[in-house]
């Protein structure tokens, strides 16, 4: 009667659902464990693969017409980065405001707003979603990054996008703590890089950018969660890696707990 | 069994000790229960793991978009008053003071604002990373574990044959509503299969589960340019989140359902029958006598 077979199976219930408590009992520790973490980061992965897997040819972001444009678009992370440069910058409409090109590529640039608007645009009203959960319509003009990395000339170590920008950000508080504040910066690797869709915008909703959103550039990397987009850009390094850049991860998001490839 | 000297040992005996025919019968298969199971730790760390996550930001809207500004139709938000911070939870135009529980409550003590407590989230502390990696972990296991279920119950016809109701089921609905309201649960041969209330059910929650991971797959950008029809399908992507939330909450009616019943209908054997899979037909008081 008490053979083999009833103990195994009332061994594997016992043990499956003493292991579910214990797991159900210990997510608060688990969360802050930096081994299993290390889980969480397979799963990032392994949504990656799959989102990846079915962006046959680049599929384009959807695109709405004038009268989905929400009234509000909220301005997030930061509303101005404040500095004294920043300020003078604004001052004088970001005349003297330059985009550096740099890193892996053969020829760095520095381009100024001018000379910007002069290259090719496209024009996008595209959803932004906040990875708080908000959604928002706006209408995005700007040159796309692609064009920018083929004028520079991408050696053939490059292999992502990096965006530093001029805000340095506080953090809001994540696992039960505060963070820290620090600079603000983005990465995108060259298959985002070279979408049709990514832009570093100028315009918004038919007008010039303004500081709130990001002014005087903004990158827009459209199948991504809001944080992706990088405001108040400064330089695009182009890099074999990012795993020397501030916390290691790729972004001021990511340093804090984010997910690098925010497509869901 | 002599030598099952302790009590817990018996009771355990007593309890998971097969039973055949005619006083029971095999009820659920194996990669029924097992599924079964693991879709409970799924919803649980999906339900605790989506509060939170609905905490960066706890309003809902109708429609493409909604961000500050936007009137929303649900929110839980803190308001200062006169007589100090109050948690006020809004439901279309009504509007409820919810301090301590909704919108401002303790955590470790002290009060902050924050939709959920955290004693219905996961993690208990505010995280918004952290939560999302629980719940996107739990939902590939929870698109996995119903995979194989609905496969499975496709292809043994357990679906066809258990839980889609017959003809004859939906002409017995009247009836079904009077027992339940009467809390009456079927005995002998009817105790073999599941009641059409009981059917409709465990289809509206396979109805659900599947509306939760497609609302849910339209939340994301990413999937936006895989499947952009899905935004249509629920009317953009605000709809989407507002009725990944309204369904999350139908499971949660339908999970208090499903134990209350659990319990009326004789809990250890309607648990037996779960992690066995053998279920001991009740009989009608009378015949029993």
């Amino acid at each position: 009667m008490a053979s083999g077979k009833i103990i195994t199976r009332r061994v594997a219930i016992l043990g499956g659902f003493a292991g579910a408590g214990w797991l159900v009992a210990n997510t608060d520790k688990l969360t802050l464990n930096s081994d299993f973490q290390r889980v969480f980061r397979a799963v990032e992965d392994w949504s990656k693969t799959a989102q990846r897997g079915l962006m046959f040819g680049d599929r384009l972001a959807r695109e709405y017409s004038p009268s989905d444009i929400s009234p509000h678009f909220k301005p997030n992370g930061t509303y101005n980065p404040g500095t004294p440069e920043y300020e003078s910058h604004a001052a004088q409409s970001f005349a003297t405001w330059r985009l550096r090109i740099d890193g892996q590529v053969t020829n760095p640039l520095t381009l100024s707003l001018a000379e910007l608007r002069r290259l090719p645009s496209r024009t996008q009203i595209t959803k932004h979603d906040c990875v708080e959960g908000w959604t928002a319509i706006g209408m995005w003009t700007g040159v796309p990054v692609g064009l920018l990395l083929k004028a520079a000339g991408l050696k053939p170590n490059a292999r992502y996008a990096v965006f530093h920008c001029a805000d340095n950000l506080t953090g809001e508080p994540a696992k039960g703590g505060e963070q820290s504040p620090g600079q603000y910066y983005e990465s995108i690797d060259l298959r985002d890089a070279f979408h049709p869709q990514t832009i570093l915008a100028y315009g918004f909703n038919g007008k010039t950018l303004e500081v709130p959103h990001g002014a005087p550039l903004r990158l827009r990397v459209e199948r991504q969660l809001g944080y992706k987009h990088a405001k108040y850009v400064e330089r695009i390094q182009i890099v074999e890696g990012f795993g020397h850049i501030a916390g290691g991860q790729g972004g001021y998001w990511e340093d804090r707990g984010y997910e690098w490839y925010a497509g869901i | 069994m002599a030598s099952q000297g302790n009590w817990l040992a018996r009771a355990w005996h007593s309890a998971f000790a097969p039973i055949k025919e005619p006083e029971g019968f095999y009820r659920h298969r194996a990669l029924v229960r097992l599924t079964h199971w693991i879709n409970a730790l799924c919803i649980l760390f999906l339900l605790g793991s989506g509060l939170n996550i609905f905490n960066a930001h706890p309003r809902l809207y109708w429609g493409l978009y909604g961000n500050e500004g936007d009137t929303p139709f649900f929110a839980m938000d803190a308001f200062d008053t006169p007589t100090g911070p109050k948690g006020m939870t809004q439901i279309g135009s009504w509007q409820f003071d919810t301090t301590g529980v909704l919108g401002w409550s303790k955590v470790d003590g002290e009060f902050q604002a924050r939709g959920w407590p955290d004693w219905l989230t996961i993690p208990s502390f505010q995280d918004l990373a952290d939560a999302r990696h629980w719940h996107f972990m739990f939902a590939w296991i929870l698109v996995f574990n119903g995979l194989a279920y609905l496969i499975y119950a496709l292809w043994s016809r357990h679906l066809q044959r258990d839980v889609v109701p017959s003809r004859a089921d939906i002409g017995a609905i009247p009836e079904s509503i009077r027992d339940h309201i009467k809390l009456k649960h079927p005995t002998g041969d009817a105790a073999r299969r599941y009641n059409v209330l009981q059917k409709l059910a465990y289809l509206g929650v396979i109805v659900l589960i599947t509306l939760m991971v497609l609302t849910g797959l339209t939340m994301s950008p990413g999937f936006n340019a895989i499947f952009p029809w899905l935004l249509d399908l629920f009317g953009g992507r605000q709809s989407a989140r507002s009725i990944h939330f309204i369904c999350a909450s139908l499971i949660v009616l339908f999970v208090i359902v499903h134990v209350v019943e659990v319990i009326l209908a004789g809990p250890i054997n309607e648990i037996r029958s779960m992690l066995t899979g053998d279920y001991r037909i009740p009989q009608d008081k009378k015949d029993r006598a």
